[in-house]
């Protein structure tokens, strides 16, 4: 967790999991997750609805935390950085582990411009009007977005079209330069067009980050990442469980756990 | 229901496709679904049913548009009364004489509300200068930060300031000073106190309100990019809804705006100019109406025309404000999906 990541060269970060149990009041949402996630990888979670892969992916950058009641047991450690460690601030963990959310979710009071530079202008870090130009390109370029909107930069976020939207939310997560990156269903409310510009966009987003995406779609797991892990739910009220966690293509062609084999086959529920 | 459903379909599928499982299915869905479903009628058969179905439907909606038109016709009548009576008696005196100048020294004809104007002014700015701050700092407590015990306190005593009497308000400000400066004191300021204990209920109402409809989405799209609380309240969640909490402002200051009682207690009833909250009495329009009317000169009519150009006035007010505040949401409010 070393800061001032001011720095173009950014490094991800592996994500060690383990014996990861959360809570929402005195339900169990998910029990005994271990987990390794490699750097510069894309990792897929896949399962059933409601088998805790989003409330798993929220615990990495300690949003889960958020939602009253809500509690965490075990350790996640970001290169070596347990971040639920005593005296680990929520707020600065959030700057290394960003997060892109399902429903495209730009700042409607603020334009393409400042949603790229809002993380870097809310933390408060000084920084010279031409390197927040800088930044704000780079993100954008990262984010396939620049050549729709560099003519544009003042207009509203908002009057984007969703799939570009979603891709200046994704800028605005790279802006600030964490070093492992949260997509919680980054392309459920886009068309098939949008969504593969979004997979093409994580593919590459690998060489600088440690992607971690939630997906219902099979063959977006398959098509965009490297590793998959498959959360189940034995019944419901039961909490969800990690099956298992191998590369994509051992999970979509010869798990070892046959609940896996039943999910991505199609014979689940 | 011919079909039986896929999960019903399933075991018996299991049991094999062999021969036997067909004739054996059969008995056995009937049995649980068809007694229950009278077989459906020919398509002609239903058609004196339906025109029945139609014809009674058409008679209840029209019967209910009627209610709702005349209930909303009744509710207009005394608004349009009310308008016509203010604008035919209030033009009498609505010249620029009244706008110009004040009581100092008029018995009967002329005079003007001009210190009357300058005092609603400013004893409703400076209520709003109050109630503004603390109303929204409240709100922000409540929907942002409360929980529990406190919030729900809050809320309540919140709700109860709504329903306090405006003389309440006037008799706590006056009893308030007069703890202080001694009984019989009137100051301008006073009377912004009790109006503030008007509108800080109202506004921390409508700021909450303002501040539900921003999408936690925004909220959690800030805190992921590691963004303090504070400061995502100051800089995202506030300006989202800003337009909304101005436009609630200025229908508060409406609101309270055309306040009588506490204002007679507080301020009382002065003929002079007097700009200065913290000195003397002040005069503001619908004191002015009031006393107009209930003291007149002799002859009446000068003072009764004078009491209804400042009702007149005073209408004009309150719908400014209120257009202005629909302009404002409709031009600054933001898109929220």
């Amino acid at each position: 967790m070393t800061a001032t990541a001011t720095a173009p060269a950014m490094t991800a970060r592996a994500v060690e999991v383990s014996d990861l149990d959360l809570y929402y009041g005195a339900f169990q949402a998910v029990a005994g997750v271990s987990m390794t996630i490699e750097p510069n990888k894309v990792t897929a979670l896949i399962g059933s609805s409601g088998c805790g892969k989003s409330t798993f992916l929220r615990s990495l950058n300690r949003m889960h935390e958020l939602t009253p009641g809500a509690r965490v047991d075990g350790t996640v450690k970001v290169d070596g950085q347990d971040i639920y460690e005593d005296g680990i601030d929520p707020v600065a963990v959030r700057r290394h582990v960003g997060m892109v959310f399902q429903a495209p979710n730009p700042f409607p009071t603020m334009s393409i411009y400042d949603n790229v530079a809002a993380g870097l202008k809310l933390n408060s870090r000084k920084m010279k009007r031409t390197d927040l130009d800088d930044v704000v390109e780079r993100s954008l370029r990262g984010a396939h977005l620049w050549d729709e909107v560099k003519d544009r930069l003042g207009k509203p976020g908002m009057g984007l079209s969703g799939g570009q939207q979603q891709r200046l939310c994704i800028a605005r997560a790279t802006a600030v330069q964490p070093e492992v990156l949260l997509m919680d269903e980054p392309a459920s409310a886009l068309d098939p067009i949008a969504t593969l510009a979004i997979e093409d966009l994580v593919r590459e987003l690998k060489a600088s980050y440690t992607i971690v995406i939630v997906t219902h779609n099979m063959q977006q797991a398959s098509r965009a990442s490297d590793n998959t892990a498959f959360f189940n739910l034995e019944e419901s009220g039961k909490p969800g469980r990690l099956v298992e966690i191998d590369t994509t293509e051992k999970i979509f062609s010869n798990p070892r756990e046959k609940a896996t084999e039943d999910y991505v086959s199609g014979r689940f529920g | 229901m011919s079909a039986p459903t896929s999960r019903e379909s399933q075991p018996t599928g299991a049991q094999g496709d062999g021969n036997g499982a067909a004739p054996e299915r059969a008995p056995l869905t009937g049995r649980r679904f068809e007694p229950s479903q009278p077989p459906a009628p020919p398509a002609r058969a239903m058609a004196p049913f339906a025109r029945r179905v139609e014809r009674r439907r058409h008679v209840t909606d029209r019967g209910v548009a009627v209610i709702v038109t005349g209930a909303f016709l009744l509710a207009l009548a005394p608004l349009i009364s009310l308008l016509y009576t203010v604008v035919s008696k209030g033009m009498a005196r609505f010249d620029a004489e009244f706008f110009s100048v004040s009581m100092r020294g008029i018995i009967s004809e002329g005079g003007g509300a001009y210190h009357a104007i300058l005092g609603t002014l400013i004893i409703t700015g400076l209520a709003t200068l109050a109630a503004v701050p603390v109303g929204v700092m409240c709100a922000i407590y409540l929907q942002e930060y409360g929980t529990g015990r406190l919030k729900r306190a809050i809320t309540f005593f919140v709700d109860v300031m709504t329903g306090i009497p405006s003389i309440v308000a006037g008799l706590f400000a006056f009893a308030a000073f007069a703890l202080f400066l001694g009984p019989g004191i009137r100051l301008g300021v006073m009377g912004s106190v009790a109006l503030s204990v008007l509108m800080i209920p109202i506004v921390v109402r409508s700021t909450e309100e303002m501040l539900r409809i921003v999408p936690q989405a925004l909220r959690e799209a800030s805190y992921a990019l590691g963004v303090p609380k504070w400061k995502t309240i100051t800089k995202v969640v506030l300006p989202t809804a800003l337009a909304g909490i101005v436009t609630g402002v200025m229908l508060s200051v409406a609101r309270i705006i055309g306040e009588t009682a506490p204002l007679l207690i507080t301020t009382g009833v002065f003929s002079s100019v007097n700009v200065d909250p913290f000195d003397g009495r002040m005069q503001n329009l619908a004191v002015f109406a009031f006393n107009e009317y209930k003291s007149p000169g002799v002859p009446p009519e000068p003072s009764f025309e004078r009491a209804w150009a400042a009702a007149l006035t005073l209408i004009l007010i309150v719908m400014a404000l209120n257009v202005i505040a629909r302009l404002v949401y409709r031009r600054y409010g933001t898109e929220l999906r």
